[in-house]
């Protein structure tokens, strides 16, 4: 049994007005945490209470770098989709709930630069 | 637009909590959580960057009772998050909806959660010992 209509169909959109993309983001973000996350835990682990010039070899080690900031990609946008199912949940009133999610946004994507950024001063810092 | 008195559907507090229910609050849970534990790590990284002193104040805040309380419900944190992450993934193919695999699998990710948690601690314990 269909029920969705042919022209909710044709455009592919929903009351979400961007169709399945949110929640698709979120599982394809999930899947590729999953090795990311793994991955980080374990290999912070091995620097567990390290001194800086190992911290900085760590990190300019070409495969940690681009794990790093693979990492720092991809948990930033899953945790920006998370945050803004929560907010959409839990704050009422149309302005308070748009302001908040935005706000959210904004500051994952912040965080992520700064994370970035970071990584790269250190692994191309020489 | 304000409307009292109108019935509402019974909310948390009414029902008794399972393992169901507190797996899902959970998840959402340790997902915020997991958004506030970024700053941390991204306060780290940037540490790093910035150099020796402040890498030192980094790590010697981390491997404080103070960092210890932070870190290691951060870490079980994402373990769990994680653990149960799968778990919904498998939902989301359709598989293990029975009521008996939600219960076996939902006792699966704590267990598994909590030994990842531990086991990454001993770990982490055995490297820093080994560090002097």
């Amino acid at each position: 049994m269909r029920l969705r209509t042919p022209l909710a169909q044709a455009r592919g959109l929903g009351a979400a007005r961007e169709g399945i993309h949110h929640w698709w983001t979120q599982r394809l973000t999930a899947l590729a945490l999953i090795p990311l996350s793994l991955w980080l835990v374990a290999s912070i682990i091995t620097i567990t209470g390290a001194d800086y010039a190992t911290a900085v070899e760590w990190v300019q080690s070409p495969v940690v770098a681009v794990l790093l900031l693979l990492f720092i990609a991809v948990a930033f946008y899953h945790a920006q989709l998370g945050m803004q199912v929560v907010l959409e949940d839990y704050v009422h009133g149309g302005w308070a709930k748009v302001a908040t999610i935005i706000l959210s946004k904004f500051l994952m994507i912040a965080l992520a630069f700064v994370a970035g950024f970071a990584v790269l001063r250190v692994a191309l810092g020489g | 637009m304000e409307i009292t008195n109108r019935p509402l559907s019974p909310h948390l507090q009414i029902y008794k909590p399972q393992l169901t229910s507190v797996l899902s609050i959970l998840h959402r849970l340790t997902g915020v959580a997991l958004v506030v534990g970024t700053i941390p790590f991204v306060y780290w990284l940037g540490a790093l960057a910035a150099g020796p002193e402040s890498f030192a104040n980094a790590q010697a805040l981390f491997g404080s009772v103070v960092g210890q309380i932070i870190l290691i419900p951060w870490v079980f944190a994402l373990f769990y998050h994680l653990c149960n992450g799968v778990r919904h993934l498998f939902w989301d193919v359709g598989l293990g909806f029975e009521l008996k695999s939600i219960y076996t699998s939902g006792t699966i990710v704590l267990v598994a959660a909590l030994g990842l948690t531990l086991l990454a601690y001993i770990a982490a314990y055995t490297m820093r010992g080994g560090a002097g």
